[in-house]
């Protein structure tokens, strides 16, 4: 079985990686890619984390301060791009370059010269969004959903932004496609598709969506271009169009994109709480199921986006039902989750803390989604602060806490070294404490009827508000420690063994590989007992 | 290794990569039919509104005949709500607020409008009904909606409106609202 040169992907194959520039400009190592994506997120995630810095201190106190209100629709606007775009789906796609050639012992990504040009395209597509900040007018400040009319009627921004969203959206597909091709031709013998680690499955799933999805955004915002520059009436009521129906197009890729930032989420814990529950997964085969049921249902749910604008009834009880059974597979997942941790011998190192976290925290965030999916409710909480509040405890604790738990779950395994566990603890405590300080308020702000997307608002709001400016300068300073145990990481610190999680004894084909895995790894596809 | 074992990483190296080309030109296919679909949403939103009432499809229906018999037991409020949404471009209103009618029969109103601008334009109406389950009963035999309204420079007129409402109109509707949306189309008809 061993076919030790047949299997490389690639001709000009060299042991040892370029050095200086040139080693990550023309990278095609699936590692060495997969490290730039996800030192890019990063960066974008202090980026856009910043813009919520201005946008929280802002809201310290009723009244104008700081910003005035057109940039403080920008900050809005850009942060929601920024940490969509920028930060999770690139680390995603980062953590899938890692891990899923280890996982499913393949020696690389099916197509590294690809691979090389969808992350390549993001700094230049982020320079593009970042840069409307300059151009007269400012940035965009319509909200990153960009609807019609408002957004036609901005300055400069408008075609930078359309074509940032065209460059964001060829790099996702093209992430996507490598992700399928990878999983479906590379797998090592014996790697059948249901031994597959769920990592990879809900990545595969994933990458589905994305390239159902994302073609049908560039769709939309193409018409956009097409309504401002020449003339067309897509969303021109003047001229027979209907700005409801982006509305329409939108969402239909808009639900799906939220599923896009939290099924790789839900394969990361279904990784990471067996191992330090030391049991197998609970109903690994129903969560593969249940993913794919959440993946099919999230095309026909996009009309909860939009109850308040106008639809019959029956459309209405449609999207409200549909909406509410997304519910069922989602909880065979959380129980699952549970019944994993039920009578295991827990231990509860950084990623086993962050996967516990998720687990509650996003249980929180799906309980006032199904809140928000009743149409009578929903009439009073739309475009309410209990609206900012849901989705951000399914982003920022569920998507990013994942992301948190992948890198401190794995990260002695990229580097060779154990980090500061202290420290990362520490930051986790912070940001788990400060994390429910900045949005659990925002509930309560949303259920008395603070809207969203405002600069300044009534008094009786004062207090909440203070509250959670606090929570997010807490959160967002407790960040900067999670920047300094990844860099201490990469510098040095304590060898990591081969299994990293000692007596946790992980599972699955990344762990038979050296911490860090040789530059080359599985150039002879692994036994698979 | 068996043939029917379907995990390439047993293949050449060629047959591997003409396995990855041949399932990457298919996702391509897939990518390119996404973009497709996304493209027919636009006729399908129509069809779309046609069947459920959304977005006043029905509204903007072609002008028909009167025909139905008077319901001469029957009063309902029609609303009429001008909104001249090219803001400063046209004086743009009713010239009644509202009447009250009987289903079935053919009632004339009107909406004035004046150009406000410095030179000739053109506008166009968009109409709208609520509630939206009224506007297939709520019938046009003509409106100044059916055509882009010219004016010169300073002119001002009153544009015909004739509607019929379909004695079919379910029960609990006693109040229909007819609202214009008046925009200044004349960069893009001059083109």
């Amino acid at each position: 079985m061993a076919q030790a040169t047949d299997t490389l992907p690639h001709d000009d194959h060299h042991d040892q990686p370029d050095t200086g520039i040139k080693r990550w400009l023309f990278a095609t190592n699936h590692k060495d890619i997969g490290t730039m994506y996800l030192v890019f997120s990063l960066i974008m995630f202090f980026v856009g984390g910043a813009m919520a810095m201005v946008i929280r201190a802002e809201l310290f106190k009723p009244g104008l301060q700081l910003v005035d209100p057109m940039f403080f629709n920008q900050m809005t606007t850009l942060h929601a791009l920024v940490m969509i775009f920028g930060a999770v789906m690139p680390a995603f796609v980062g953590l899938a370059n890692w891990m899923i050639p280890l996982q499913i012992g393949a020696p690389d990504m099916a197509l590294p010269r690809m691979n090389n040009f969808s992350f390549w395209i993001l700094p230049f597509a982020f320079t593009l969004l970042l840069s409307t900040l300059l151009v007269p007018g400012g940035a965009p400040a319509g909200g990153w959903t960009l609807y019609p009319p408002l957004v036609l009627q901005g300055g400069d921004y408008f075609p930078m932004v359309i074509f940032a969203i065209h460059l964001m959206g060829i790099s996702s597909i093209m992430g996507a496609i490598n992700v399928i091709v990878t999983i479906m031709n590379m797998r090592a013998p014996g790697m059948d598709l249901l031994r597959m680690p769920l990592f990879c499955w809900s990545w595969l799933i994933t990458a589905y969506l994305l390239i159902a999805v994302m073609p049908v955004l560039a769709g939309a915002v193409t018409m956009l271009l097409t309504d401002h520059f020449f003339k067309t009436s897509f969303f021109n009521a003047a001229g027979g169009g209907d700005p409801v129906m982006f509305e329409h197009i939108f969402w239909f890729f808009g639900h799906p994109e939220v599923y896009i930032m939290i099924l790789p989420a839900f394969g990361i814990i279904s990784e990471i709480l067996p191992t330090f529950s030391r049991k197998p997964l609970f109903g690994a085969v129903s969560m593969v199921y249940a993913t794919a049921s959440i993946a099919f249902l999230s095309f026909i749910v996009w009309g909860h986006h939009m109850f308040v604008d106008g639809m019959p009834l029956a459309a209405q009880m449609f999207f409200m039902m549909s909406t509410m059974l997304i519910a069922v597979p989602t909880g065979v997942k959380v129980f699952n989750w549970t019944a994993t941790m039920w009578r295991g011998s827990l231990s509860f190192e950084p990623p086993m803390l962050f996967a516990i976290a998720f687990l509650f925290m996003f249980s929180i965030g799906g309980f006032s989604g199904v809140m928000l999916a009743l149409v009578p409710a929903d009439f009073q909480y739309q475009n309410t602060y209990f609206v900012v509040a849901h989705f951000h405890y399914v982003l920022v604790p569920g998507a990013i806490f994942a992301i948190m738990a992948a890198v401190y779950y794995w990260l002695p395994k990229w580097t060779g070294h154990m980090y500061n566990l202290t420290l990362a603890k520490t930051h986790f405590w912070l940001s788990t404490i400060f994390v429910n300080v900045l949005f659990f308020p925002q509930h309560f702000l949303g259920l008395a009827g603070m809207p969203r997307r405002v600069p300044d608002y009534a008094v009786q709001f004062s207090d909440w508000n203070m509250v959670s400016s606090i929570g997010a300068f807490g959160f967002g300073l407790s960040q900067v420690l999670f920047a300094i145990v990844v860099i201490q990481c990469i510098r040095g610190g304590q060898k990591a063994s081969s299994v990293v999680w000692g007596d946790a004894l992980p599972t699955g084909l990344e762990w038979t590989l050296s911490s860090p895995p040789p530059y080359h790894s599985f150039i002879t596809a692994p036994e698979i007992k | 290794m068996d043939a029917p074992d379907p995990n390439p990483a047993g293949l050449t190296r060629d047959q591997q990569r003409r396995a990855n080309r041949s399932l990457t030109s298919r996702l391509l296919i897939m990518t390119l039919a996404s973009f497709a679909f996304g493209w027919a949403l636009v006729p399908l939103y129509d069809v779309f509104c046609k069947l459920t009432g959304v977005g006043n499809a029905e509204a903007r229906a072609a002008p028909v005949e009167a025909h139905e018999a008077v319901d001469a037991a029957r009063l309902i409020t029609i609303e009429f709500v001008a909104n001249p949404a090219s803001v400063g471009s046209y004086e743009f209103h009713p010239r009644l607020a509202s009447m009250r009618i009987h289903p079935g029969k053919l009632y004339d109103a009107g909406f004035y409008a004046r150009n406000l601008t410095s030179g000739a334009s053109v506008a166009q109406a968009v109409p709208s009904i609520s509630p939206h389950e009224a506007a297939q009963y709520f019938h046009k035999t003509e409106c100044f909606c059916y055509s882009q309204q010219k004016f010169q420079q300073g002119e001002g007129r009153d544009m015909p409106l004739r509607f019929i409402v379909d004695p079919k109109l379910p029960g609990n509707i006693d109040k229909v609202t007819l609202a214009y949306s008046f925009y200044d189309i004349t960069e893009s008809s001059s083109r």
